[in-house]
């Protein structure tokens, strides 16, 4: 399990580096583009995963540019990935408030720190019920209240299930976010601050970045690592194997450690969607919170005071 | 062209200002320009600082500027119901009445979509909505909307005006050169034969008939930019004839206003009688108690209910130390008082109507902000942030002088048409007996 995050972080980070050099290359012509060869002059080292499973060390220097290995056009990452029907399971009776989640979505999509795609809630159904942490992402609901009201086909529903942003086509109306129930949303409220060489990245709905001033984002269940065969960040991330992410077609769903038949896990677990009185029709499914692996407090230990005050209303105090 | 000894009258009551521009209103515009100026400040520094500078945050995702709008617009279309009633009916009283709801129109259909556009994050994105369209969204209805009611709009004025323009062109107005040629440019060459009139009157009365229900519409297409989302205070079924209703009655005040200072201004006591404040009163009252009615259903259903999210929701708005005070200010002074100085004639005095009406005015705008504000800072999932800006909106300056300039706008807008215009329709104006029956 542990190796298996290693192996499949680092392998994400060598993809980015990689497809960041290719841009590089491609982009950076004029005179305005801030990325220049700046990674090789430092010559940093990078783990990349070679063809044959083993984990190796290179001098960035001798990364041979090339374009980013999963481009895909606009008008393919508004169809979806063919024959596929993605799905999450999150099992609540895991989760202890790690934040690993938090933090390696937040690298992968370089987005500052306040801003959450995926945060992780303290939830109390009601007063005598028991607290519990609730991983929250996008939903990529299947009758999503956003992509009805939006003016410019700008936020849209793919065939595979997943709801995406098009940030290069984005108004910035907000429609979008007063529709979403979830307040899943986020806006980007003045130009983003991003390193050189992400700024350089070249933009795809799929990639959600580098993030444009004046438009949405949001969670965007990583369909680039889906077409590289890979798991989203968040998934991988997770000490707790807390997210089960697969294909409703195949009926599978993991979490990097086991794999488990979908439908098996929702009728042996009672799961369920969160809110399906409002019947946007999730495709992210809850397993309930019952034999929990850690007591709710775990969540709080070691957490920064900022953070911690965020559930003041719902612990008291 | 033709008019008849009180037209030539009125023309002559309102030269003046069309001839000349006095040291006072040159500072009253000299002020309006100047507040416009700031308001351009600020658009510079929304336009590329970005939308950090307004009050606006992830959950109170629009703050005053869709307030702005929601009024604006509203008055808007309560000025073309207005004039196009007052038009269909034959209203005879109602005729120095239908300019000055015209010109509103005007003026705040011009000024309104700024505000929406404000809301919106990229500028050089709005083409977007013409290359991109999606039918589906009621942010499309509300674009085609409001640009069908700014076209007709215009042509409904324009349509009132051209005998108005024929008269000026006729006339020996001491003005400009090329005052005067625009008044015989925009005149199309009318000289008053029954012909003439006849086609205008009939395509007046058309636009009358059109504007009226596309103005029903459009209002309740913006309600629905609320109607339509999953959220408590603004999923409601009620909220197209609660806007509608809304919009008219505000409307009526911002009306009573403007025709008591014109009133004043240009001392038409003779032409605009108390028993003009009366049927405005009339109208007003109506209109208070059908939205006192709407505003008491919508939250009378979602307190007895009570459902959760709708209940928290209700205790935001009642509670004193949120929006409790608002939400009484909004009600008392934009309701009750109404309604009670409508129906006691003894208090049914021009003056008095005059501010009772700006308050009511102030509180319709507060109420609006009740719709919006609130609901937003109640989402289903409870805010978990500590960020306080991202807790509770506020006003930030920037949104203020963007709001002051488009008040300013409004009224320069109105001080201009005024400069070129008779602000009462003096080719069309009431039989002389009637002015003295009502003066009696
Ligand atoms: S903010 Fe962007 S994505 Fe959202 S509704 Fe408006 S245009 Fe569409």
């Amino acid at each position: 399990m542990e190796r298996n995050d290693i192996e499949s972080t680092n392998q994400r980070r060598g993809f980015l580096k990689t497809a960041a050099l290719g841009v590089t290359a491609a982009a950076c012509g004029s005179a305005i583009c801030a990325c220049g060869g700046k990674d090789k002059a430092e010559s940093e080292k990078v783990v990349l995963l070679s063809p044959d499973g083993e984990l190796v060390t290179i001098d960035s220097a001798h990364l041979r540019p090339v374009p980013k290995t999963v481009h895909v056009t606009n008008e393919e990452a508004r169809q979806g990935i063919p024959g596929r029907k993605f799905v999450m399971v999150i099992d609540l009776a895991k989760c202890k408030n790690a934040r690993k989640c938090v933090t390696a979505c937040q690298k992968m999509h370089h987005t500052p720190e306040p801003t959450e795609w995926l945060s992780v809630r303290l939830m109390k159904d009601s007063p005598d019920a028991a607290p519990y942490w609730f991983p929250k992402t996008c939903f990529h609901c299947d009758n999503p209240p956003c992509v009805k009201v939006c003016p410019v086909d700008a936020t849209f529903k793919r065939q595979d299930g997943i709801v995406l942003i098009d940030a290069d086509r984005c108004i910035g109306c907000k429609f979008c976010m007063a529709a979403c129930p979830y307040s899943t949303r986020v806006f980007n409220w003045s130009e983003p601050e991003h390193t050189p060489e992400v700024s350089c990245l070249e933009y795809s709905p799929e990639t959600s970045t580098p993030s444009r001033v004046g438009t949405v984002e949001k969670c965007d269940f990583c369909p680039d690592m889906s077409r590289a065969g890979l798991l989203p960040d968040c998934v991988t991330a997770c000490p707790n194997g807390v997210f089960y992410f697969g294909d409703q077609n195949e009926d599978v769903v993991t979490n990097g450690d086991e794999t488990i038949g979908f439908n098996d896990i929702i009728r042996d677990r009672g799961g369920y969607r969160f809110a399906e009185e409002l019947g946007t029709e999730p495709r992210v499914w809850y397993l309930p919170p019952r034999d929990r692996i850690f007591p709710v407090e775990r969540g709080l230990d070691d957490l920064p005071e900022e953070i911690k005050n965020r559930y003041k209303d719902v612990i008291g105090g | 062209m033709k008019i008849s000894t009180s037209g030539s009258e009125m023309l002559r009551t309102f030269s003046p200002q069309i001839e000349h521009t006095s040291k006072g209103e040159k500072m009253w515009i000299t002020v309006l320009v100047a507040t416009i100026g700031l308001a351009l400040y600020g658009l510079y520094l929304q336009i590329f600082k970005g939308h950090g500078v307004t009050g606006m945050r992830d959950n109170v995702i629009w703050g005053i500027y869709i307030v702005n709008f929601m009024f604006l617009i509203g008055l808007s279309y309560a000025g073309a119901i207005i004039a196009g009633f007052l038009i269909l009916f034959k209203v005879e009283w109602g005729k120095p009445l239908i300019r000055l709801a015209q010109l509103m129109t005007l003026a705040s259909v011009i000024v309104g979509p700024i505000f929406i556009l404000l809301c919106v994050g990229r500028f050089d994105r709005l083409h977007h909505l013409f290359i991109y369209p999606r039918l589906q969204s009621p942010l499309t209805w509300d674009v085609l909307a409001v640009i069908t009611f700014l076209v007709g709009s215009f042509l409904f004025l324009y349509l009132s005006l051209i005998q108005d323009f024929a008269v000026y062109r006729d006339s020996n107005l001491n003005v400009s050169k090329w005052k005067h040629n625009l008044w015989a440019w925009l005149a199309l060459r009318y000289t008053g034969t029954e012909n003439q009139k006849r086609l205008i009157n009939t395509s007046r009365n058309l636009m009358a008939i059109v504007l009226i229900p596309v103005s029903i519409m459009v209002a309740s297409i913006l309600s629905w930019i609320f109607g339509m989302t999953l959220r408590p205070g603004w999923h409601s079924t009620i909220f197209g004839p609660y806007f509608v209703v809304g919009a008219i009655y505000s409307g009526i005040g911002v009306l009573i206003i403007i025709t008591w200072y014109t009133r004043k201004m240009y001392h038409l006591e003779r032409y605009i009688t108390p028993k003009h404040f009366d049927y405005l009163a009339y109208m007003m009252l109506v209109m208070a108690a059908g939205y006192g009615y709407f505003t008491f259903s919508e939250y009378f259903t979602s307190w007895y209910g009570s459902e959760t999210w709708d209940a928290q929701l209700i205790d935001k708005l009642f509670a004193p130390d949120e929006y409790g005070w608002l939400t009484f200010f909004a009600n008392v002074a934009g309701v009750v008082i109404p309604v009670i100085f409508a129906a006691v004639p003894k208090l049914r005095k021009p003056d008095n109507l005059m501010v009772v009406a700006a308050i009511m005015v102030l509180a319709m705008w507060v109420k609006r902000y009740l719709i919006v504000v609130p609901t937003l800072e109640t989402p289903l999932l409870p805010i978990e942030d500590i960020r306080p800006e991202y807790v509770h909106y506020t006003i930030t300056w920037v949104e203020w002088l963007l709001t002051f300039g488009g008040v300013a706008s409004f009224f320069l807008i109105f001080t201009l048409a005024g400069k070129f215009v008779t602000l009462i329709d003096i080719s069309d104006l009431p039989k002389d007996e009637n002015v003295k029956t009502q003066n009696q």
